[in-house]
């Protein structure tokens, strides 16, 4: 066992926060949701390399989706002194007084991936969080730029109803493509984020569409449906990626499978690297006693099939999605 | 003296289970041996030791409840719904919920009772509609902002070094207290561990079976309605998801406490370490901090297992020896 290891870090970085902070000196506690999604795998994954590229003793705590063991998780790092605690929310509300008694001991907090109720607002630090609001906007300008003045009739696979993100991608959509009148969202149904939906609502949208001679374009609010629809367009005897152009989000290892293989044209990531910007807010927070902004906003980056995607492929599918 | 002493091995050894867990955690890590985990425990585990309070109760008598974590569940919903939307004052909506609760439980020991069927399948049943209850009510968490909410939430005792004695784990000591004293100086303490025993010859003896049967699910429900309230207070909302499984968790922690799942031998003391047993593995696996959490269900596991086994050894052992037969209580 590391136990004499862990012992002592622990007890260094308690002694040497007064003399000036070292990354190294840093012990950080991560109050993680679960394992849900293979999203939130390569999350854990991600953020425990990032903290060892930057020499920081980090601690995860997976909370098997309940909230009462995140709120046990916050007390024990509390107790033991660490740094600083990050905490994916699996619910907004709840946290206040947890969050008060981090306060009290002087530990900041920092949210990734999700936002807490507003009258937590001053009881973190900063939150590190995608927009999805942005993402779907990627999405849409991509479209345009790419098809030009040609006209485009688009059929969207939405997300799961009532799913925030789905609401705010489709909306994202819809802002990117608005300045184009000849890129148009002829179909719209949901797909519910899954590749067999995907796939079944797909089948419909080319039957519907004259054998899918109409569609230019095909936009769905992951990844996984799109998988779903690039099977049901090879079966209907159609190109994914030059017959019909795709874009969606999420950047999973499948869709650049996908994308070498020349039967995807983009994707826009949702980084699972949530961890990395909070690190670097936390050591400077330290360090230099700089306050970061309170909405840290990651970058959604659009891959092509110009940005090698089997190399893509590689590094990702090892992390856990 | 002897035979006294010998009936309360198992609590013994839940307690050198403990006290060895603690210790290994203290050597492993500098921070732990504090007052402040100390309190946590309490705080932390305060719903799960009131509901296993109840429990122990129940499965004293030769019975088990199964719908306690729904009930949890139903009652942050109808709190948060009661005081936030239909503007409830708090205290009020307590004393609602609680009756709602005893009623509940006496619906369901009742049906056990005059309808001859298993406690499995009635309480089974109580679990799925307390949670489909709760799930009608709304899918959403809703946070409670009421007044008296943030000033229980921070009212504690400050014990120095970041320690408090807080509002849940004060409520959790008084109802184990409380649960002590009725299970081992009450009529109705004595004739629950008649119950576990034998049914039909606890009802040859005179004592009315009926109404002890209905008692114990209403008692064990009024406690999951103040584990409830408990709850509610320590995430200050209430969600239809919350309290998935306690139950589990619940009887793990009385059967760790040394209560045998047959019946008619327990301890309500014995439960609460087994709480803190739980509570103690989750706290070290996150002072770990590298550990998969699931080990912590694993690790119970094991614990059941060895208590389980503990307990039949002790049992045949006693029997070798010509001692009382067991699962009958002392008279």
């Amino acid at each position: 066992m590391n136990f004499k290891a862990l012992l002592l870090a622990t007890a260094f970085s308690g002694a040497l926060v007064s003399a000036g902070v070292h990354a190294a000196d840093l012990t950080i506690g991560f109050s993680q949701i679960g394992s849900e999604s293979g999203w939130r795998a390569a999350e854990t994954t991600v953020s425990k390399a990032e903290a060892k590229k930057r020499n920081i003793n980090f601690k995860i705590a997976d909370a098997q989706q309940k909230q009462e063991n995140q709120i046990k998780a916050i007390r024990s790092f509390i107790a033991q002194g660490v740094d600083a605690i990050f905490l994916a929310p699996v619910v907004s509300t709840g946290w206040d007084s947890v969050l008060k008694e981090a306060k009290e001991a002087n530990i900041p907090v920092v949210l990734l991936d999700r936002d807490i109720d507003p009258s937590g607002k001053d009881l973190y630090l900063t939150a590190v969080t995608s927009d999805s609001v942005h993402e779907g906007r990627v999405a849409g300008e991509w479209l345009v730029k790419t098809v030009g003045a040609k006209p485009c009739n688009v059929v969207e696979l939405q997300g799961t109803v009532g799913a925030s993100v789905a609401a705010n991608r489709k909306k994202g959509f819809e802002e990117g493509i608005a300045s184009a009148p000849n890129v148009k969202i002829v179909r719209s149904q949901t797909g519910d984020f899954t590749r067999a939906k995907g796939k079944e609502v797909m089948e419909s949208f080319i039957k519907a569409e004259g054998g899918g001679k109409n569609i230019c374009a095909v936009y769905a609010h992951n990844d996984d449906m799109m998988v779903g629809a690039i099977q049901a367009m090879k079966e209907a005897g159609l190109k994914p990626g030059s017959d019909v152009l795709t874009v969606s989000i999420d950047a999973v290892p499948d869709i650049f499978k996908a994308m070498a293989a020349g039967e995807a044209n983009t994707t826009v990531e949702l980084t699972p690297n949530m961890a990395g910007p909070a690190f670097d807010a936390i050591i400077a927070y330290k360090a230099k006693g700089t306050v970061p902004p309170k909405w840290i906003q990651t970058e959604s980056k659009l891959y092509t099939a110009a940005d090698n995607p089997q190399a893509i492929y590689d590094s990702k599918k090892g992390l856990g999605y | 003296m002897t035979r006294s002493l010998s009936r309360l091995m198992p609590v013994f050894a839940t307690t050198a289970v403990f006290l060895a867990g603690f210790l290994i955690c203290s050597l492993a890590y500098p921070n732990f041996a504090s007052l402040r985990v100390v309190m946590n425990l309490l705080t932390d585990n305060a719903f799960l030791g009131i509901v296993a309070v109840g429990m122990t109760f129940v499965i004293i008598s030769g019975g088990i409840d199964l719908s306690v974590g729904s009930v949890i569940g139903f009652t942050t919903v109808f709190l948060a719904l009661a005081i936030e939307r239909w503007g409830v004052p708090p205290f009020a909506a307590f004393l609602v919920i609680l009756l709602l609760c005893a009623a509940f439980g006496a619906a369901m020991g009742a049906t056990i009772q005059y309808f001859e069927l298993p406690p499995f399948i009635v309480t089974l049943a109580g679990m799925f509609l307390a949670r489909g209850l709760s799930f009608l009510m709304s899918t959403d968490s809703i946070p409670i902002t009421a007044d008296l909410y943030s000033n229980l939430s921070d009212h504690a005792i400050r014990l120095g070094g970041g320690a408090r004695f807080t509002v849940p784990a004060m409520v959790m000591l008084a109802i184990v207290a409380a649960g002590m004293a009725l299970l081992h100086l009450t009529r109705f303490g004595a004739n629950v561990y008649a119950l576990g025993g034998s049914r039909t010859a606890t009802g040859l003896m005179g004592i009315n079976v009926a109404r002890t049967t209905v008692l114990i699910y209403t008692l064990s429900s009024v406690l999951a309605g103040l584990s409830g309230i408990v709850f509610s207070l320590y995430t200050s909302s209430g969600y239809s998801l919350s309290a998935v499984g306690v139950e589990l968790d619940a009887i793990a922690a009385v059967v760790i406490g040394g209560t045998l799942l047959s019946g008619g031998y327990g301890f309500v003391f014995g439960s609460f370490l087994g709480v803190l047993i739980q509570g103690l593995i989750q706290t070290y696996i996150s002072f770990d901090g590298s550990l998969s959490s699931w080990w912590a269900k694993i690790a119970t596991g094991f614990l059941l297992f060895t208590f389980i086994a503990f307990q039949q050894i002790t049992l045949h052992m006693a029997r070798r020896s010509r001692l009382r037969p067991a699962g009958v209580a002392q008279p």
